[in-house]
């Protein structure tokens, strides 16, 4: 875990002068950080949202029982500490004592029992449910302990006890959970308190002065909402904003000036998704497993990564992040070799025998269509380099835009395709049951390519079932090696996150986890701070 | 010209006359109005996708029964024919029905936030910004088109023809960015987006109206920019036209100056179809509200159903269209009565 760390330290960069010259000051308290970011939130009860923004924002406000460390091993937040038992159905919680809501009421296991029955309450529109529903008995021990029994071990289950159950019951006990104040004006035990938030504009945080961790540095912390991503950068550029995420142009060409180096700092680290092209194994020609490695040896990842993201992202060799625990680095690789991929297909009986320049089989030649979502550019891209380069092995793909809604329910729901570009947002735990099981071909399921594999499936059944990371490396390392032998997907590449922070804000402490996992610690030398607090 | 004073009695007659003819007018927009929302209604759901599609769509944890359940939760599981009976029922007693964003606020709330002071309401907020630039379409584009047609392809003529072409040929979003390099990133005299500084709430009550109009100085001027090219190129024309009628020959003969020539008797006769024109650009300057209100980060109802239609937020985007619809009714009926008042031939017997 040493060594990972240390690479990742070297893949991150941070490039600010003024950074440099003013480290190791006393952290002091005062001024705002405000990010900007093109989504609004829609609603701050976690477990009713559904996007990103929603949770940025909640997650400052309520902790969880668990949270992952900067290494993305779990550990303990409001639960201080947890054991599972010996045959893994039961899982006891202990709860940190002394923990207020802001208005004064000690948070109790009575809080979390309160959560956890709304959240398995069918009358609750929530995405999140499942995890929770294989809780056949919730068992309350004292007011700072809990047990909660598994019909079967469910490992990924663990990372499920976040801060989606954790609400202040003596607010929300006998009220409706979706028409309620606390929809928009969350009561914090965290380290930021709600303040204010004006629909179409911005929300504004305030520290939590009695935070049981000690009260954050900065006094506010201001979330704007601006749909439009180039006005949102020249609101940076001006100085209006602190904090915002940058696109692969905006972070090599467009922030490269003098202005930016000593105004600003730039992280980066790989974010938690990948890019994928996907076969459908219902369509005969992909069923031959030379044909897809074939298609994978006659793909330059790193031209596309070059091309498309500037350089910024890694090669994808499996559906994991490269260097979080369950990443298997040792899997077979497809080297660009366009002779082999020619090889291969001769092998699977592709000849181009009418000399058109494309290969045929049985009068049939080789051409198919991959499908990508309207309005990713990034993507489309993506497909014209991989179709400029099939076309050099005699393969004719076709590219079709389609809008994002009709690609799922008309598409990828009905297994209407022959190839699809896509990518996949990878949870924090490796559990990956829904996306490879054979018994996840159904109709909206997530197996959508109908990719069947019988070691696959015993593999994904035991990584639920056990707790021990050990244990659960060996099981997911085993699941790359075949995936990657049996290339159902070519992941492609890992996009990296680019960050970019005012250079007045210090001890930001990149890790692979991301940047913002120590908010609370963030602050802005006094002489740096130009912001009176908002009254 | 000159409307009937002498004789009051014959004035209310025709006041009356004006009423009747106003209540019919007010009363025939209903099943316009329920046409509209048929319409609407039928092609919202016609797209693919569902509001449940943020949620459930690529996400491992939603079994097939958690999928149906919300789609029973949101009344979305019945014909769709009997779904836009329930909404016709609600809207009829006004009620706009809950968002089916994850907060479930009601419709209502979302367009217009009674806990919000009134200019501060999304609908007040959009309806504001397309009032100030019509009357600055109005102010700018009416004597530009008397200046060019009073000297038709004069020096001054050709400038603002050239003027106008640009205008009609920018695009609204890239002029934007344009004006905000310009005026906030490198003067820095206005604010880039948004309604209201970050300090707004520390200002007085002054420094909070300047702070507001500084911020819609470069919105309304976009929104104003098109509308002002074509608008004087319509001036223009409709001034030549008059210009070259017979009533104008006799009143030069009569010995009027030609100040009183072309500002009363021509210009008069100009403006009428301008007025038609005015009203028929409502539903344009409403639908251009989607665009730059996004651009510029302004928090109105364009903004608001930009981000319903994008996430199949079908409530939100019935109350809108809905009330849209309704206001451009309202402006075509505006326009009507001012056709009234400048024409006195087409006024009610």
């Amino acid at each position: 875990m040493k060594q990972v760390l240390v690479m990742l330290a070297v893949v991150l960069t941070s490039c600010s002068l003024l950074h440099a010259e003013v480290t190791g000051q006393e952290p002091s308290y005062g001024d705002r950080l405000v990010v900007g970011t093109i989504g609004e939130p829609t609603v701050l009860i976690p477990m009713l949202a559904s996007d990103s923004a929603s949770h940025d924002v909640s997650g400052l406000c309520y902790n969880g029982l668990l949270k992952y460390d900067t290494d993305l091993t779990l550990i303990g937040d409001l639960a201080e500490s947890w054991e599972v038992s010996a045959d893994g159905r039961i899982i006891t919680f202990h709860l940190r004592k002394n923990v207020r809501w802001e208005d004064g009421v000690e948070f109790t296991a009575r809080d979390v029992e309160f959560g956890f029955n709304t959240i398995v309450n069918p009358e609750t529109p929530t995405a999140y449910a499942e995890d929770f529903r294989q809780v056949v008995k919730f068992e309350i021990l004292d007011s700072y302990t809990f047990k909660v029994t598994y019909e079967k071990p469910f490992s990924p289950a663990l990372t499920s006890w976040g801060n989606l159950i954790v609400l202040p019951r003596h607010l929300l006990e006998g009220k409706n959970i979706t028409k309620n104040d606390l929809t928009r004006k969350p009561l914090s035990l965290g380290p930021f308190s709600f303040r204010e938030w004006s629909a179409g504009e911005k929300i504004v945080l305030q520290a939590n002065k009695t935070y049981f961790e000690g009260r954050p540095y900065l006094d506010s912390y201001i979330y704007r909402f601006i749909p439009d991503g180039a006005t949102l950068f020249l609101e940076l550029q001006a100085g209006n904003i602190d904090l915002m995420s940058l696109t692969p142009l905006q972070y090599t060409r467009q922030t490269d000036s003098e202005y930016f180096k000593t105004h600003f700092q730039k992280f980066r680290y790989p974010q938690f998704t990948y890019v994928y092209m996907a076969f459908n194994f219902l369509h005969p020609w992909f069923q031959d497993k030379r044909v897809r490695q074939a298609i994978a040896h006659a793909i330059d990842k790193q031209e596309i990564i070059d091309g498309v993201l500037l350089g910024l992202g890694e090669q994808a060799t499996g559906p994991y992040v490269p260097n979080t625990w369950p990443y298997n680095p040792n899997v077979k690789k497809y080297d660009f070799n366009l002779e082999k991929a020619r090889e291969l297909l001769s092998q699977a009986g592709w000849r181009d025998t009418d000399g058109d320049g494309i290969l045929d089989r049985d009068g049939k030649p080789f051409e198919f269509s991959v499908l990508v979502g309207m309005g990713n550019s990034v993507r489309l891209n993506t497909a014209t380099i991989i179709q400029w380069r099939l076309q050099q092995i005699g393969i004719k793909m076709n590219i079709r835009v389609l809008e994002w809604s009709t690609l799922i329910n008309e598409f990828i729901d009905k297994r209407r395709f022959e190839a699809i570009i896509l990518g996949w947002s990878i949870g924090l735990d490796p559990d990956q049951y829904d996306i490879w099981h054979s018994s996840k071909t159904g109709e909206k399921q997530l197996n959508f390519i109908s990719y069947k594999n019988p070691e696959v499936d015993l593999l994904l059944e035991q990584g639920r079932r056990v707790f021990a990371l050990e244990e659960r490396k060996k099981i997911y390392y085993r699941l790359q090696e075949i995936l990657a032998e049996d290339v159902p997907y070519i992941f492609l590449y890992v996009p990296s996150s680019l960050p970019i922070v005012s250079s007045r804000i210090q001890n930001i402490q990149p890790a692979p986890i991301g940047i913002s996992y120590n908010l609370p610690k963030w602050f802005v030398p006094k002489k740096l701070q130009k912001n009176t607090p908002v009254p | 010209m000159v409307r009937a004073k002498k004789t009051p009695k014959k004035h209310t007659g025709a006041l009356t006359a004006m009423l009747i003819h106003l209540a019919k007018r007010l009363l025939a927009m209903l099943p316009v109005v329920i046409g509209v929302t048929l319409i609407s209604f039928l092609i919202i759901h016609l797209a693919p996708g569902k509001p449940t599609d943020v949620m459930t769509e690529l996400n491992p944890k939603i079994t097939p029964e958690a999928r149906a359940r919300l789609e029973k939760y949101y009344g979305l599981d019945k014909p769709i024919m009997v779904q836009y009976g329930l909404w016709l029922k609600r809207i009829a007693l006004f009620d706009f029905g809950n968002s089916f964003s994850s907060d479930s606020r009601p419709v209502i709330d979302k367009i217009w936030d009674q806990k919000q002071p009134l200019l501060d309401r999304r609908l007040s907020v959009t309806v504001i910004i397309n009032l100030v630039s019509m009357l600055l379409i109005i102010a700018i584009a009416i004597p530009a088109g008397v200046y060019s047609a009073t000297r038709p392809y004069s020096f001054g003529d050709r400038v603002s023809t050239v003027i106008v072409f640009i205008g009609f040929a920018t695009p609204a979003f890239w002029l934007s960015l344009l004006m905000m390099m310009l005026f906030s990133v490198k003067l820095g005299w206005l604010p880039i987006s948004g309604l209201k500084s970050l300090t707004y709430a520390a200002m007085g009550p002054w420094e909070q109206v300047l702070d507001k109009t500084l911020h819609l100085v470069l919105p309304v001027f976009v929104s104003a920019f098109g509308g002002i090219a074509g608008m004087s190129r319509y001036m223009r024309s409709s001034m030549i036209e008059a210009m070259g009628n017979d009533y104008i020959t006799t009143a030069r003969s009569k010995g009027l100056s030609e100040r009183t020539v072309i500002y009363k008797h021509a210009l008069r006769n100009a403006l009428l179809p301008l007025v038609t024109i005015l009203g028929l650009s409502i539903p344009g300057l409403i639908g251009g509200s989607v665009i730059f209100e996004t651009i510029f980060g302004i928090p109105g109802m364009g903004q608001l159903s930009y981000q319903a239609i994008m996430t199949r937020d079908y409530p939100v985007v019935m109350g809108i269209l809905t009330i849209s619809a309704f206001l451009t009714m309202l402006g075509n009926l505006a326009a009507d009565i001012c056709y009234a008042f400048v024409d006195p031939r087409i006024r009610v017997k």
